[in-house]
């Protein structure tokens, strides 16, 4: 599944994306990002599925423009620390 | 020489009149929905301000929104340098600075000599500028004026859930009938608008000093919660932070000129 | 299958000037007994702004409610579960299990777990409107969601705005409220026009407003106007559609469904004929609650 976490607003388009199917559930990102973005647990949006995944957490979905800011300065950006911390590669930002 | 910068903004209209790097006259007036009428209306009064002619200005900037509408102008500033070069003309130590209006928020740095050196926009949503709070004390029933001195009467931040304007008034409406204290209410909606500039800010990188330029800056409660939220002794804002760009207009086209 | 909606529009009148007013209905499948039942099953949605509860007999549905959420969730759901069990005769106790979603979910007392609205609008629309059905999309009061499900109605590709008001049910009941037009008529009065408008250009909310208010000062009627949006509110869905791309079947659930000055621009700019269903398109997210139940319970996962 390809869970895309975020929004859309006026100011445009603030997504993350997980896909599930290659999430496995390692917590790299979550020690990763700095501010508390990522977790992990079961896949709330596949009730049947006993697999622990990746997600954004609840309380930052709605502002991910803004907490993942700092890590997108704008010049010089270095990758994302979630990102590269997923060995299977299924996290990507939409901005 | 004198300059005018004329800021045409979202929800005023701002001239400033600047004799020789200072400043001589004001204007503002609500822009409504005749931007035209509003640059005429507020450059008539900074001209009466300053008990000149229009003959007596030399070169003209415009800036803002509807920069676009002010027809005198022989630049037209881009409004992230009007905000830089303000900032500097106001405080030269200045190496950030913030401008927060109706419609949007800014962020830039600046070097010593007031050149921007990165910067970040956001504009059209409501969350991020003037316009949220504005929406949050039509919800309290409260004057926009009172909010902030409000806000900074109470030590208590709830932490809010919406972000966008639309959903927080119903969120602050839910508050109230829960008979929160609408001091705290008040604090909480400053803390959540000051954390998403804080956020922009913290892209470009946090450099004292810090200046805050822009109609928010005459909210000592939006002031304090930017203080507070990015861990700085003093956030400093000019006299009438609103005139900030018009300034800086003024400025560009005098330097230009 | 058996038709049960009432469209709103069928009761005009409106009591009091609150514009934004829709009517609550619950409904009984004449065709089903509950006495015959293995397995009774409940589902609760509640939303922000409307909430629905859905009872299920042996993988059919039995019985429905939709109503306005007040300000209380739990009580919200008390209201929504005992309005559909109304002249049914069934027993609350008889229910074997009750799954919660919405935006309230975690709020549901009698709920003997929660599932994620996501989960459950795919479930619900699978079986609202057949096994073809690949793409949801669910406007709700607060939320607009996009997601594609498989044949068996499990999710393979989703998002979910809830953060801005722009493209829910929410922004157009501000503008009925702005401009005094009841949320029944919207639809039909948005297409009261001599020429399509062209779309309000902002965005958010609070800026579209803000422009409203210019169109009609500068003598727009009011009617162009809410063609203006509901034009503007098609493009954002669609906008929000896109990013997942559009996989054929597509369905629409949820209360904007209802609302045609929306629904038909939004189809005129995909290019596409949606599926139809009888059933009352809020009912879908508590309709897959109560088929996970009903599933929950045939595999012996149910209430212990």
């Amino acid at each position: 599944m390809k869970a895309n976490y975020g929004y859309k607003d006026g100011s445009g388009d603030y997504f993350i994306t997980i896909d599930t199917d290659k999430c496995n559930g390692c917590r790299e990102c979550v020690s990763a990002c700095p501010y508390g973005v990522m977790g992990v647990g079961p896949d709330e949006n596949d009730p049947f599925s006993d697999d622990e995944v990746a997600f954004v957490t609840e309380q930052e979905r709605k502002k991910i423009k803004y907490t993942c800011g700092p890590c997108k300065p704008m010049k010089n950006r270095p990758p994302l620390p979630c990102v590269a911390a997923c060995g299977p590669g299924a996290i990507s930002h939409s901005w | 020489m004198i300059t005018a910068g004329i800021d045409c903004g979202a929800k005023n209209t701002k001239t400033v009149i600047l004799r020789n790097n200072e400043i001589i006259g004001k204007g503002s007036v609500l822009t409504g929905f005749d931007q035209a009428n509003a640059i005429e209306k507020s450059l008539e009064e900074a001209l009466k301000d300053a008990g000149i002619s229009p003959d007596d200005i030399e070169k003209y900037g415009g800036t803002g929104a509807g920069m676009e509408v002010v027809r005198q102008a022989d630049t037209q500033v881009n409004e992230i340098k009007a905000m830089a070069k303000a900032a500097h003309f106001f405080f030269p130590s200045a190496r950030t600075v913030t401008d927060v209006g109706a419609e949007m928020g800014r962020a830039a740095k600046i070097n010593e000599e007031g050149r921007v050196e990165d910067f970040d926009i956001n504009e059209k949503c409501a969350a991020g500028a003037g316009a949220f709070i504005e929406a949050m004390a039509r919800a309290l029933e409260v004057e926009l004026e009172e909010m902030g001195p409000m806000a900074n009467e109470s030590d208590k931040s709830i932490p809010m859930n919406a972000q966008c304007a639309i959903f927080a008034e119903s969120e602050v409406v839910g508050l109230i009938h829960a008979k929160t204290n609408k001091k705290d209410i008040s604090k909480s909606i400053h803390d959540a608008m000051a954390s998403r500039i804080v956020s922009m800010i913290r892209r470009i990188g946090v450099n004292e000093d810090i200046v805050m330029l822009g109609g928010v800056g005459l909210n000592p409660g939006f002031v304090e919660s930017l203080r507070s939220e990015l861990e700085v002794e003093k956030i400093f804002v000019p006299e009438d932070p609103a005139f900030g760009a018009a300034v800086g207009a003024a400025l560009v086209a005098q330097e230009e000129g | 299958m058996a038709g049960g909606i009432k469209m709103p529009g069928e009761e005009k009148k409106q009591q009091k000037q609150e514009f934004w007013r829709w009517t609550e209905s619950n409904w009984k499948n004449p065709d089903l007994d509950w006495n015959d039942a293995k397995i009774v099953t409940a589902g609760i949605d509640v939303g922000s702004v409307s909430s629905q509860a859905v009872i299920v007999t042996d993988g059919r549905i039995f019985a429905y409610s939709n109503m306005r959420t007040g300000s209380d969730s739990p009580e919200s759901a008390r209201n929504a579960l005992n309005y559909a069990l109304k002249g049914t005769g069934l027993p609350e106790d008889r229910i074997d299990y009750c799954i919660g979603t919405g935006y309230g979910r975690v709020n549901v007392p009698m709920a003997d777990r929660s599932i994620t609205e996501i989960a459950c609008h795919a479930r619900g629309a699978h079986f609202l409107y057949g096994p073809e059905v690949r793409t949801v999309l669910d406007v709700g009061g607060q939320d607009c969601k996009a997601i594609h499900c498989d044949g068996k109605g499990k999710v393979t590709d989703f998002l979910m705005n809830d953060k801005c008001a722009a493209g829910t049910g929410r922004g157009m009941e501000v503008f009925a409220d702005l401009l005094s037009v009841p949320i029944i008529e919207v639809g039909d009065r948005s297409f009261d026009i001599e020429k399509e408008p062209e779309p309000v250009s902002s965005t958010c909310v609070v800026y579209a407003k803000t422009e409203a208010t210019g169109l009609l000062r500068s003598g727009w009627k009011v009617n162009e106007v809410l063609a203006a949006y509901c034009s503007a509110m098609a493009e954002r869905i669609y906008s929000l559609i896109e990013r997942i791309g559009v996989e054929e079947r597509f369905a629409i659930t949820g209360g904007m469904a209802k609302n045609k000055g929306v629904i038909d621009r939004l189809m005129k700019i995909m290019n596409i004929e949606p599926m139809k269903t009888e059933w009352d398109t809020q009912i879908a997210g508590a309709a897959g609650a109560a088929l996970f139940a009903n599933t929950l319970v045939a595999k012996g996962k149910g209430r212990k």
